[in-house]
């Protein structure tokens, strides 16, 4: 027995699939919205898209270094972080400003929690936040170029109108990354593709959405109000970029589909009653907030069990 | 037809073409053969031969060491050497019975057989509890008992799994294209027992020609079809095989009987067969040799306790390092450390692996992905369930459906953080089966 083999439990055969590749896919489909707004914004965006990625990876190699703890710049968490954060900032920020929101993302809300897969909230809206809270003027100056005009959605809250082919397009006012529907959806559509989301929490999340502003949004069956509030603020960014994100969103798959309504509904209550036009980031964090809770009420049935009365 | 499946799992590479192709060769053991008195789920046998005595093919050196346990017969001619503990191929060390082979292969008279028409239910079943039939899928359920539900009229399907989902394997495969009417055969023979149930002969759609061949020999038999399934892993799987072919969903408290269904192995089908219409016991089984690592991939036909080296030898030896030697499947199978281990009622395979995918793919954290959900045919969540494992959690992982886990490995294989979920659900799962038995 001078040459014992190596044994483990089984099974002995792994998927190719790793974490990093579905990161990078990730990275690959946030690319179309964020070339858009670089293109849309110019060179500004640029500068704020490259600070918060370098930032975050920054962040999180010198925390772990610093704690001795493995480095894991390689999975590409943090460049995903850094990109949805820079994409969640007007194009006029500061770098300072960018580096801020990147530091507070990676540091406070990821690392801190225990890094990869135990932050209780999405690292980038965490950011984005802060920031919104620390400066709300800098935050929603939009200006570019020569043009310095409200959002889409503030103009219709004010009672304006747009036009609905530059809304859907992205040729508007708003956050880097969140102006062009159609970019995107072209990326969602890729991680669809390549089965890295599902179907369940973006699409419940965007029918309660749109059922609620129907009802409440006090524009009845306005089919160009709806489409507004659906391409306008940070819907579609959120919908398939935010909350999809696994850390942060159930694992039970009816917990999921709970977790898209509830989206759906605060973002539908914040924007018709609350003082910003926009709901997207706060809902989703809030609704963060309540995984534990939902995941407890959504225990799945297991294979072959019948419900029993009372229990689960 | 409809192929026909089931929710959650993974398609695994099968590796089949390797061997699928290499017709069934008999294989005379060279070496001492090892007899573990425990091959089967239930009370060890007991043997019933001495240091020294002399012992013929065929000849029972192990009686049953009650209801649910089964004999074991020798299956060379010689001299018992010794009665020792003996490593076997999961790792444990268990009594056994040590037989020098003299190569004359003289055998021992035949099980006491009558005309099949003549025989009576408990005849039949007497005559396979004699022959040492177990369940050789892998669990090695002694087969009689199987077969004495508590209300035999209540059975309706009498499902023969061929599915044959773990990769690699292709002994039931070889035995459908070589020996159709030993399945044929055997399934008539059950079908006797339960006089209200049709027999189905089940396939998964990646084996067309064994689908045809064995469509072909029940031709004429108004009680038995083949039902083709889809290729999944795990396909194969007792539960997942009825609920694919009848719709009925088997949970942790049933058995199979509870539903009206009756499910046996492929192999274990054809050694009913020999059992019953040949009187012959069970003293051979068919075991793959395979893997990327194996020079000369083969299926034989191997005498129960030969040496697992001495077959792989067989084979043509090792033609690249095999990194990691594994008793049955990638999937399920067991890792061996020493492969100076004997073959079972229960080995359908050696799978030598050239690459180790555990040890090579690092662990890393969880991302909530859900993947392991997608892939569990369970309908359970398994990355909660190991993080309820981490914290010795058990109220919670009970809560939550643990003890359901038929540990077919398929979260462990998907999961892209690597992680060894299907380890650690298996370890928890242990440690509540323990307590309860306090």
């Amino acid at each position: 027995m001078s040459d014992l083999r190596k044994v483990s439990s089984s099974p002995h055969i792994r998927d190719k699939a790793t974490s990093s590749n579905i990161m990078r896919d990730v990275v690959i489909a946030l690319l179309p919205a964020a070339i858009f707004g670089v293109f849309h914004f110019g060179v500004n965006a640029l500068v704020v898209l490259l600070v918060t990625i370098a930032t975050s990876v920054a962040t999180e190699y010198i925390y772990e270094k610093y704690m001795h703890k493995p480095v894991t710049i390689g999975d590409y968490s943090a460049v995903v972080t850094g990109l949805l954060l820079g994409m969640n900032l007007p194009s006029s920020a500061p770098w300072w400003m960018a580096m801020l929101g990147s530091i507070f993302a990676v540091l406070v809300v990821k690392q801190l929690f225990g890094g990869l897969g135990q932050n209780f909230m999405n690292p980038a809206l965490g950011g984005r936040c802060f920031l919104m809270i620390s400066f709300a003027g800098r935050m929603t100056n939009y200006a570019y170029d020569t043009f310095t005009g409200a959002t889409p959605l503030a103009v219709i809250r004010e009672g304006g109108s747009i036009d609905m082919f530059q809304m859907v397009m992205g040729n508007t006012a708003g956050m880097i990354g969140e102006t062009s529907a159609i970019a995107i959806l072209v990326g969602a559509a890729y991680l669809l593709w390549r089965g890295v989301i599902d179907l369940k929490i973006p699409g419940t999340y965007i029918v309660t959405f749109a059922v609620f502003m129907l009802l409440f949004g006090g524009h009845g069956f306005d089919g160009t109000y709806l489409v507004a509030q659906l391409a306008g603020g940070g819907l579609m960014l959120g919908a398939w970029f935010m909350a999809t994100d696994y850390v942060t969103s159930p694992i039970t798959p009816k917990g999921q589909i709970v977790y898209g309504v509830i989206l759906g509904l605060l973002t539908g209550i914040f924007r018709c009653f609350g003082p910003s036009p926009e709901g997207v980031s706060y809902a989703i964090i809030f609704s963060n907030l309540l995984v534990p809770l939902i995941e407890r009420f959504t225990i799945p049935l297991a294979f072959g069990k019948v419900k029993e009365k009372g229990g689960n | 037809m409809a192929t026909l499946t089931f929710k959650g799992g993974v398609h695994p590479y099968d590796g089949k073409e390797l061997s699928k192709d290499k017709a069934i060769v008999p294989y005379e053991p060279k070496g001492n053969l090892i007899y573990p008195v425990s091959q089967h789920i239930g009370a060890p046998a007991a043997p019933v031969v001495a240091k020294g005595d002399r012992v013929l093919v065929g000849q029972k050196i192990a009686e049953a060491g009650g209801f649910v346990s089964s004999p074991v017969y020798a299956s060379v001619s010689g001299t018992v050497k010794a009665i020792e503990p003996h490593f076997v191929s999961t790792g444990a060390k268990v009594n056994s019975i040590v037989v020098e082979n003299d190569g004359l292969y003289e055998e021992a008279p035949g099980l006491p057989i009558k005309p099949f028409e003549e025989m009576s239910r408990d005849d039949i079943i007497g005559i396979i509890k004699e022959s040492g039939v177990v369940g050789m899928g892998g669990a090695g359920f002694p087969t009689h008992v199987k077969l004495s539900p508590k209300d035999p009229d209540k059975i309706d399907y009498v499902l023969v799994n061929c599915a044959e989902c773990e990769p690699y394997l292709t002994s039931d495969y070889r035995l459908m294209v070589e020996r159709p009417e030993k399945v044929v055969g055997g399934l008539k023979v059950v079908l006797e027992l339960f006089g209200s149930a049709q027999g189905c002969i089940c396939i998964e759609d990646n084996k067309p020609e064994a689908i045809k061949i064995m469509q072909k020999a029940c031709e004429n038999e108004t009680r038995i079809q083949v039902k083709v399934l889809k290729t999944k892993y795990p396909q194969g799987a007792e539960r997942m095989l009825i609920h694919a072919v009848t719709g009925r969903d088997l949970n942790s408290t049933m058995l199979p009987a509870d539903l009206g269904c009756v499910v046996d192995n492929c192999d274990t089908i054809t050694s009913i067969y020999d059992a019953v219409i040949l009187g012959k016991p069970l003293i051979s089984r068919v075991v793959t040799i395979s893997g990327e690592a194996v020079a000369n991939p083969s299926n034989f036909e191997c005498r129960m306790g030969t040496n697992v080296a001495e077959l792989i030898e067989a084979a043509g030896g090792f033609k690249t390092e095999a990194k990691k030697v594994i008793s049955g499947g990638p999937m399920m199978g067991f890792a061996m450390f020493d492969l100076e281990v004997p073959t079972t009622k229960t080995t359908s395979a050696i799978t030598c692996l050239a690459a180790d995918a555990v040890s090579e793919s690092p662990t890393t954290a969880c991302i909530n992905c859900g993947r392991c959900v997608a892939a569990c045919d369970e309908g359970l969540i398994p990355a909660r369930l190991a993080q309820f494992s981490e914290k010795f959690d058990l109220e919670a992982f009970q809560k939550w459906h643990g003890m359901e886990c038929v540990e077919c490995g398929c979260c462990s294989y998907v999961c892209p953080a690597k992680r060894p979920l299907a380890q650690m659900i298996k370890n928890v799962r242990r440690m509540v089966m323990a307590n309860r038995k306090k």
